[in-house]
C-alpha cells in the first residue's frame, strides 16, 4: 500500500541525507520527497511517499524515528488527509491543438503559464492521480517536458503536526 | 569565565565527560588537539599500532564498564580505518564517542590532502555524529555526543573537528553544560504499564515458558533484576550469546545459549514453549532459524527499549518498549501484590521434561587419547585455571562458540565478543582496553591463529604501555568456522580456508618483548596456563596451543529449519 509519512525534522545540514540514507541502506524506496523550512526556521518539513506491507511501513517509521533529528514523524495515510502535488508540464501546441489543450487545461484547473509558437507551458495542483489523468487527457505524444514537485499532504481537521 | 582554545576544550570537555583513557592516532588534522593533550595530564592517551585497534579497545572498556569508550583519530585514513571498529560497536549497541580530524573549514568539498567526508562514511554505522561549525559549540558537542551513545540504545557517536575549530591561538570561553536536552531525543524510561500487567498474566498462567535474555540486559546493567525474577518464577533461562553472564552460567535455572550454535535443551526449550519472555533480545537470525518455524506454539512478550527491534522479525504479542530494569522491577511489583504463583504442576512437569532433554548432547566432545587437544578441553582448563571469573575476549570463528559454550560466564560484562558483526580482529584490542582499566583482573583473549593476526600489531602497543594480557591463540591451522561449513556443505572442499607459513608466534612474541609459550599435548597445559598467569602475571603472554583442525563446532541448527532442528556431532541428527 501507499503511504505518506510526514515529518518535522531538525533544519540542520546533514539531517537530509540521515533519513535519504536511511531509506537506501535498508532497501526502502522512496517514491517522492519533499522538503522545506516551515515557519520556525530551526524546523523543515518533509513529505514522502513510499509502498510497503504493514510491517515494512512499520519499520520505515520506527527507524526513522530512531533519526535523532526527526523530531514528530505522522503516517498520513492513516486519516483523513490533503495531498497535493504540483506539476510544469511543456506540451506541443500547434494549429487546432492550441485550443484543445488549452480546454483540457481548463477542465482540469490548469493555468497556461507560458506560452511559445509552438509550446504550452502549463501549471497544474492536484493528487498525484489527477495529473496523471491530465498527461492521459493531452496524450503522451504531445507531451515535451514534465516536472514534478512530489507529494506534500497534510492532515484534515483540528489535528496538526508541530512541536 | 576562562579562555581556551578549540584544542583545549575538547580536551578539558573529554575530562568533564569522564574520561580517562584516550585510545587514538595523531595526524596533520589533530596536531593542536594533540598538542592540548601534551600539556594536561588528567586524559591520558593510548597510541594504538592502527586505527582499527583503537575503536575496538574503546569498545572492549566500553562493554566491561557500560561507560562510553573514546577514539580520536586523524582525517582520511586514520579516520576510514576506524570504520570496522565503530560498526562493530554498532553492531551490539556499543557506547562510544570518536573525534575525527578534518582538514580545514575551507578546504573540505575541495579534495584535499587527507580528506574524506567521514560523516558521510560513517552515516550508517553512527547512532548519530556532529561536525563542529563553531569552536565555541565543542563543549556542548561533547556533552551531547556523550549523552547520546550512552542513553537509550547505546551506539558510537562521531565528532568531526576541522582543523581551523582547533587553533591554539583562538581563544574563546568555556563552558561544559550541567545538562544536555534535545527536543528530538527522548528515550524511553519505563515501560507501559497496561503491557506490563498483560505480561504477568501471561507469565503465570504460562505451563511452558521460558526466559530468553539477551545484551539488553547486560547494556541496562540489570542482571540483578532477571536473576531475581527468573528465581522467583522458577522458570528455565537461555540466553544469546550477547546475554552471557547476565544470568549465572552453572546456575541449574540456566539452560546454556540458545540458537545456531545452541545448546540442545535451550533450542527445544524453546521451540516447545508457550511462552517466551524475551529480555532485551533482538531475534537475530542466528537464534530464530526459519522465522516461519520458530517456536509455533509459544505467545511473546517483547522488552527491549528499541521500538524497532520490536515485531521486527518474529512478531510480539505483549510489546514492552522501556529500559530492562524498570519493566522487571514493575513486574516484581505485580507479582508481590498479585500474591499469585505460576501453575506449580505444569512448572514442575516442565521442568522433568528438561531434566530428560539436558543429557541427551550435554555439551560432550570426544578426546584424542594420544592426538591433538580439542579446542574444548582447553577452554575448561582455562575456565578452572581462572576460576571461572576473567574477562574474557574472542575474536571471531570457532574458537569464540567454544569459549562461549564452554567457559561458564557467572557474572555480566565478563564476556566480550564481536556478535552482530562477527569481526576477525576485535578480541586482542578489546582485551587491552579492558586490562587497562581492570588492571588486576584476568584478561584472557580466546582467538584463532587467523584472527589474532589481524590486529597482532598491538603488541607493541602492549610493550609501550606494559598491558599484561593473556592470548589463547586455538591453533587449529585453518579458518575453522569457514571450513567448517566447507565440510557440511562442500564436500569437504576447503577453498582457502587453510594458511601456510603461519608464523613462529611464540618468536614472535618474544620479538615484542613479550613471552610466548607453546602448548603441544594436554601434559603442558596447565603448567602453561599456570605459567602465563602466575608466573608471568605481569607481562604479556601468547599462549599457541595446537588443536585438532578436525573438530567441529556442535550443536548446530540445520539451515532453514526451526530451532529444534541440529545437528549434534558429524553423525548424528535431531
Ligand atoms: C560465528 C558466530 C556465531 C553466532 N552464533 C550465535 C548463536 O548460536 N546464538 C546466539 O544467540 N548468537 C549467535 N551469534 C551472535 C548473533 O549474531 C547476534 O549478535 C546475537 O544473537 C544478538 O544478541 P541479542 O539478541 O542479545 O542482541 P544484542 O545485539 O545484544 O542487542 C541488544 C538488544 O537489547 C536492546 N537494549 C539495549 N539496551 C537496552 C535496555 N537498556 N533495555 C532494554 N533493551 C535494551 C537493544 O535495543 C537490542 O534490541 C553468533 C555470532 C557469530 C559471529
Ligand atoms: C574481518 C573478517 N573477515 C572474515 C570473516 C569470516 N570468518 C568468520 S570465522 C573465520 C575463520 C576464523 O579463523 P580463526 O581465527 O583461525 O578461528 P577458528 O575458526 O579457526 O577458530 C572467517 C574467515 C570475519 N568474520 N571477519
Ligand atoms: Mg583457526
Amino acid at each position: 500500500m501507499r503511504h505518506i509519512i510526514s515529518i518535522l525534522l531538525e533544519n540542520e545540514p546533514g539531517a537530509l541525507s540521515r533519513v535519504v540514507g536511511l531509506f537506501a541502506q535498508r532497501g526502502y524506496n522512496i517514491e517522492t520527497l519533499t522538503v522545506a523550512p516551515t515557519e520556525d526556521a530551526t524546523l523543515s518539513r518533509l513529505t514522502m511517499t513510499t509502498h510497503g506491507d504493514d510491517r515494512k511501513i512499520e519499520q520505515i517509521t520506527k527507524q526513522l524515528n530512531k533519526l535523532i533529528e526527526v523530531v514528530k514523524l505522522v503516517d498520513l495515510s492513516e486519516g483523513q488527509h490533503i495531498e497535493r502535488e504540483l506539476m510544469l508540464i511543456k506540451v506541443k501546441a500547434v494549429g487546432a491543438q492550441r485550443a484543445e489543450i488549452k480546454r483540457t487545461a481548463d477542465i482540469f484547473r490548469g493555468q497556461i503559464v507560458d506560452v511559445s509558437p509552438n509550446v504550452y507551458t502549463i501549471q497544474l495542483t492536484g493528487a498525484t492521480d489527477k495529473l496523471e489523468a491530465f498527461i492521459e487527457a493531452i496524450g503522451p505524444g504531445s507531451v515535451l517536458e514534465t516536472v514534478r514537485t512530489g507529494v506534500s499532504g497534510i492532515s484534515r481537521g483540528e489535528k496538526i503536526l508541530s512541536l | 569565565m576562562e579562555l581556551l582554545s578549540g584544542g583545549e576544550m575538547l580536551v578539558r570537555a573529554l575530562h568533564e565527560a569522564g574520561v580517562e583513557y584516550i585510545y587514538g592516532y595523531p595526524g596533520g588534522s589533530l596536531l593542536h588537539v594533540y598538542d592540548a593533550l601534551y600539556r594536561q595530564s588528567a586524559v591520558k592517551h593510548v597510541l594504538v599500532r592502527h586505527e582499527q585497534a583503537a575503536a575496538h579497545m574503546a569498545d572492549g572498556y566500553a562493554r566491561a564498564t557500560g561507560k562510553p569508550g573514546v577514539v580520536m583519530v586523524t582525517s582520511g585514513p586514520g579516520a576510514t580505518n576506524t570504520i570496522t571498529g565503530i560498526a562493530t560497536a554498532f553492531t551490539d549497541s556499543i557506547p562510544m564517542v570518536i573525534i575525527s580530524g578534518q582538514v580545514m573549514s575551507h578546504l573540505v568539498g575541495d579534495d584535499a590532502f587527507q580528506e574524506t567526508d567521514m560523516l558521510g562514511v560513517s552515516r550508517p554505522v553512527v547512532k548519530h555524529s556532529f561536525s563542529v561549525r563553531r569552536p565555541e559549540e565543542i563543549p556542548e558537542l561533547v556533552a551531547k555526543a556523550f549523552y547520546i551513545a550512552s542513553t537509550g540504545r547505546p551506539g558510537p557517536v562521531l565528532i568531526d573537528i576541522p582543523k581551523d575549530m582547533t587553533m591554539p591561538n583562538e581563544r574563546y570561553e568555556y563552558a561544559y553544560p550541567k545538562k544536555v536536552k534535545l527536543r528530538s531525543y527522548t528515550p524511553p524510561q519505563r515501560g507501559h504499564s497496561g503491557q506490563i500487567k498483560k505480561a504477568v498474566e501471561l507469565l503465570l498462567k504460562a505451563k511452558r515458558p521460558v526466559i530468553y535474555s539477551g545484551g539488553g540486559v547486560v547494556i541496562d546493567g540489570s542482571s540483578d533484576k532477571l536473576r531475581a525474577l527468573v528465581d522467583r518464577l522458577n522458570f528455565p533461562c537461555t540466553s544469546t550469546l550477547m546475554g552471557l553472564g547476565a544470568y549465572p552460567g552453572t546456575a541449574d535455572r540456566f539452560l546454556g545459549m540458545l540458537g545456531m550454535h545452541g545448546t540442545y535443551e535451550a533450542n527445544m526449550v524453546m521451540h516447545h514453549s508457550d511462552v517466551i519472555l524475551a529480555v532485551g533480545a533482538r531475534f537475530d537470525d542466528r537464534v530464530t532459524n526459519a522465522t516461519s518455524k520458530f517456536c509455533p506454539d509459544a505467545k511473546i512478550i517483547h522488552i527491549d527499549i528499541d521500538p524497532s527491534s520490536i515485531s521486527k522479525t518474529i512478531t510480539a504479542d505483549v510489546p514492552i518498549v522501556g529500559p530492562v530494569g524498570t519493566v522487571l522491577d514493575e513486574m516484581m511489583a505485580l507479582l508481590d501484590e498479585a500474591g499469585e504463583v505460576p501453575d506449580a504442576d505444569a512448572i514442575s512437569a516442565w521442568w522433568k521434561q528438561i531434566n530428560e532433554w539436558r543429557p541427551r548432547h550435554g555439551m560432550r566432545f570426544d578426546k584424542n587419547e594420544n592426538g591433538l587437544m580439542k579446542p574444548q578441553e582447553v577452554i575448561e582448563a582455562m575456565w578452572a585455571a581462572t576460576n571461572g571469573d576473567a574477562y574474557v575476549t574472542s575474536d571471531v570463528g570457532q574458537h569464540q562458540m567454544f569459549a562461549a559454550q564452554y567457559y561458564k560466564f557467572d557474572k555480566p560484562n565478563r564476556w566480550i565478543n564481536s556478535g552482530g558483526l562477527g569481526t576477525m580482529g576485535f578480541g586482542f584490542p578489546a582485551a587491552m582496553g579492558i586490562k587497562l582499566n581492570f588492571p588486576d583482573h584476568h584478561v584472557v583473549c580466546v582467538t584463532g591463529e587467523g584472527s589474532i593476526q589481524m590486529n597482532i600489531q598491538e603488541m607493541s602497543t602492549c610493550l609501550q604501555y606494559g598491558i599484561p594480557v593473556k592470548i589463547l591463540c586455538l591453533n587449529n591451522g585453518s579458518l575453522g568456522m569457514v571450513r567448517q561449513w566447507q565440510d557440511m556443505n562442500y564436500e569437504g572442499r576447503h577453498s582457502h580456508s587453510y594458511m601456510e607459513s603461519l608464523p613462529d608466534f611464540v618468536k614472535l612474541a618474544e620479538a615484542y618483548g613479550h613471552v610466548g609459550i607453546q602448548v603441544k599435548t594436554r601434559d603442558e597445559l596447565p603448567q602453561a596456563l599456570e605459567d602465563a598467569l602466575v608466573k608471568y602475571k605481569d607481562r604479556l603472554v601468547f599462549l599457541d596451543v595446537a588443536v585438532d583442525p578436525e573438530e567441529h563446532v556442535y550443536p548446530m541448527q540445520v539451515p532453514q529449519g526451526s530451532m529444534r532442528d541440529m545437528w549434534l556431532s558429524k553423525t548424528e541428527r535431531t
